[in-house]
């Protein structure tokens, strides 16, 4: 197998692409660990910490990060009815459904993280 | 409407070349034909040296699987019309498996990793025929049908980079079989192939590329049938962990 064998077909390349956008999800959670520490040492160093976050670079990073995110969110939903079979009065859940109450899911933990966040 | 249409045909004869070579061949261009009607009519009248298996001609016995322009193909299965666009069609032994002449590989890997998951019913403990068969509801059959419709044709396995990668791999026709068996109610066996299958070179050697799921001719969904089977496995883990009494054994 060559080194380049995921450029051979699209397929291939957005698996990778799949794969890769997982690093994103784990820089977003140590960001968001960090943030929660800025904020249990005080208000300055939450100030200092929300102040950095606004600097272009971070803005920028924190963009591309938000849509490697969102690709990697969708593309697995894509691929949860694959790998959860479920079954209601012997009859199979069709994919849209199962997909459908994940993202309703994915809007709803959302929306209360939003509420905690949101500022008063 | 073109009156031919070209093949590039992949050759191989190891009594000659140490490695494949490429050689063209005109074919009438037939739209009622599939590509292996084509390869047909160069074995027939064109180069009778041109070597190739096949056998229904109706996509149910997974022979004359190859690839057609870089694509895991069921050459009975399409046809040459839809490739019209992109001549000359390019037609090559499945990849990721040992030639063994012209478009004809090697399925021996293949047959082992089948043989090892078991593929068959198995009974804890096994009823004389002559008390019948074992019964189950179509809602049962439906459970596992689509797993059951391989015909071994090994077009997930030329599809998959993870069988490119490492050849050991178990790969997605086999688990899928494992999968029907699991699935289905007569049987008895699923923790013999778990064993199996949660070794190295098993289940856990997918990465979801899902490629072997696209090019399936029967629709099986191997890809889907690992992913379950993973999920079985994880429940199975967690269960034996948190639960000890609960685990399936």
């Amino acid at each position: 197998m060559p080194f380049w064998w995921w450029l051979q077909k699209r397929v291939y390349f957005n698996f990778i692409l799949r794969e890769l956008t997982c690093v994103f999800v784990g820089v977003f959670a140590v960001l968001t660990l960090l943030q929660i520490q800025a904020l249990a040492n005080g208000p300055d160093a939450y100030a200092e910490f929300i102040n950095r976050l606004r600097t272009p670079g971070l803005i920028l990073f924190n963009s591309v990060g938000l849509a490697a995110l969102l690709l990697h969110a969708v593309t697995w939903f894509k691929a949860v009815p694959t790998t959860i079979t479920v079954r209601f009065r012997e009859t199979r859940v069709p994919d849209h459904v199962i997909a459908g109450l994940h993202y309703v899911g994915w809007m709803v933990v959302s929306a209360v993280v939003a509420w905690f966040l949101w500022p008063s | 409407m073109a009156e031919t249409i070209k093949l590039t045909v992949s050759r191989y004869r190891p009594e000659e070349e140490s490695k494949p070579t490429f050689q063209t061949y005109d074919v009438p261009y037939n739209k009622e034909w599939v590509i292996l009607d084509a390869l047909n009519y160069v074995k027939d009248q064109l180069d009778g040296t041109l070597t190739f298996r096949w056998s229904c001609r109706m996509g149910v016995c997974g022979s004359c699987g190859m690839m057609v322009n870089g694509t895991p193909t069921l050459t009975c299965a399409v046809p040459l019309s839809d490739y019209v666009s992109s001549e000359p069609i390019r037609i090559e032994p499945l990849q990721f498996f040992p030639i063994i002449r012209d478009l004809v590989i090697d399925m021996n890997s293949f047959l082992g990793k089948l043989s090892s998951v078991k593929p068959w019913i198995i009974r804890d403990d096994e009823k004389p025929p002559v008390e019948g068969e074992y019964r189950q509801t179509p809602a049962e059959l439906d459970v596992y049908k689509q797993f059951s419709m391989c015909i071994n044709c090994m077009l997930c396995y030329s599809a998959c980079p993870v069988v490119g990668l490492e050849p050991e791999f178990t790969g997605p026709a086999a688990i899928a079989l494992a999968q029907r068996y699991n699935l289905d109610s007569r049987d008895q066996g699923a923790a013999e192939r778990m064993a199996v299958l949660n070794e190295h070179d098993g289940m856990w050697g997918c990465t979801f590329v899902g490629e072997c799921t696209n090019v399936c001719p029967k629709n099986v969904d191997p890809a889907g049938a690992i992913q379950l089977y993973k999920m079985a496995s994880a429940t199975d883990w967690f269960k034996s962990v948190l639960l000890p009494w609960g685990s399936k054994k």
